[in-house]
């Protein structure tokens, strides 16, 4: 009985729940200096930076990164791409998780958080982008819940509600895409209203178009990124159908992200020729501008295609990774690097420790639930009783 | 360079942004035969 004990206590205490338990402490004594204290005991935010790294990275990013899920359902179910099939569970499972803590992280960055729901219920302010965005998030969230019980239904047996859901995939993946060009796009809008305070070299009059076509290839990138990290640490729960299609999933999002970040490239030139912002390209923050274009879009855009090309699944996974280091650099730029760019030094945002650690902490936790639901429900593995279902 | 009318403005601006669509019209078929001429 003993033996046992120490043997259970030894799986617990694995490295990772080691860590991710001191950042989920640290998360939670930070998350009661907020809602004790304010949002000014915790951050630096003020009236001319009221939006930080809360908003730059958890919700801009978390947007965008979660773009998989629009991505990878819209390939199977609506182009018929049924060899990417094995992916659509974990990048709707990657995609829920992320939407959803865009919404928990909402509640750290808004001063009356338990206000969240209002534009929705009480007073819709129907001519304002955010509540396009605040509506298109709260529906995108519930199609994306319900896009993800099926997996859990199957997990608790329950056989008639599950195949209920299922029927619906079409209609909800159809809706999923709609809900998504509309709010991916309306993110960089609400830069658009601040001319003034965004860099000419990010300010354009597309950047809603920007944003929209980034997100495809920040989805895709994610989708691979994720699944080379799930084959490292879960590949003991993958199936082999989910094992013989991985390295499809790969190549074709591999080329399918090279060609549209291509596209990308293209259109941000055309920005720049529309707005004759060229000269702009010789200072410090064009230097920066085309570490961000150059550096992590045309980069890894190049190395997807030579992957895609020599069937090199390696390139294609570094790729992947330095794209999303390269969509978390681009949505960080126009929220909080590039913006307010005017301002002396002294004014300048840098976020404080607990803003960071409050973004750490949001990670971590996406990180565990995420682990919690695919070493339980049939997420990197197709539930015997379901093979012939869909 | 420096413009004196918005006329000169746009037509410049206008003038390089179709040459770079017309560079991307081409550009974009050639990048998919490249990603594409080596897949069964």
């Amino acid at each position: 009985m003993a033996k046992e004990n120490i043997t259970a206590e030894k799986q617990f205490l694995t490295p990772f729940n080691v860590v991710a338990g001191i950042i989920l402490l640290v998360g939670a004594v930070i998350t009661i200096l907020r809602f004790t204290k304010g949002i000014g005991a915790v951050t630096n935010l003020d009236n001319n930076n009221p939006w930080g790294l809360w908003i730059g990275f958890d919700l801009m990013c978390g947007v965008a990164l979660a773009a998989g899920g629009y991505v990878t359902s819209s390939a199977c179910y609506v182009f018929g791409l049924k060899k990417y099939h094995s992916a659509v569970r974990p990048a709707i499972l990657t995609a829920f998780l992320g939407y959803a803590l865009v919404v928990f992280a909402l509640h750290y960055d808004v001063g009356r958080p338990w206000r969240l729901p209002y534009p929705i219920f009480y007073s819709q302010g129907t001519s304002s982008l955010l509540f396009e965005v605040g509506l298109c998030v709260f529906l995108y969230l519930t199609v994306l819940f319900v896009e993800s019980t099926p997996a859990a239904f199957e997990w608790l047996g329950f056989k008639k509600i599950r195949a209920w859901v299922v029927r619906l995939t079409l209609v909800l993946t159809i809706f999923g895409v709609v809900l998504s060009t509309l709010h991916q796009s309306s993110l960089g809008a609400l830069f658009q209203i601040a001319p003034s305070k965004l860099h000419p070299l990010w300010y354009s009059g597309y950047l809603h178009v920007y944003f929209f076509i980034s997100s495809m290839f920040a989805g895709m990138s994610m989708v691979i990124f994720e699944g080379t990290l799930a084959h490292k640490w879960l590949h003991h729960k993958m199936d082999e159908t989910h094992l013989a299609e991985a390295e499809g999933v790969v190549l074709g999002f591999g080329k399918a992200a090279s060609f549209v970040m291509m596209g990308y490239i293209g259109i941000k030139l055309i920005g720049l020729a529309v707005d004759n912002n060229w000269h702009y390209l010789t200072t410090g923050w064009g230097f920066w501008f085309l570490v961000e274009l150059v550096g992590f879009v045309l980069f890894p855009a190049i190395l997807y295609g030579m992957g895609a090309r020599e069937k090199n699944t390696t390139f294609i996974r570094i790729a992947a990774f330095w794209t999303v280091l390269g969509i978390i650099l681009n949505r960080l730029n126009i929220s909080v690097i590039a913006f307010n760019y005017h301002l002396p030094s002294a004014d300048r945002y840098v976020p404080s420790f607990m803003e960071v650690g409050t973004t750490i902490f949001i990670v971590t936790l996406g990180v565990v639930v995420y682990k919690f639901i695919t070493t339980r429900m049939p997420i990197l593995y197709e539930h015997p009783d379901y093979k012939e279902h869909h | 360079m420096e413009f004196f009318t918005l006329h000169d403005f746009m037509t410049y601006s206008k003038g390089i942004t179709y040459l770079i669509m017309g560079a991307i019209l081409v550009f974009m078929p050639l990048y998919w035969l490249y990603l594409t001429d080596r897949d069964d």
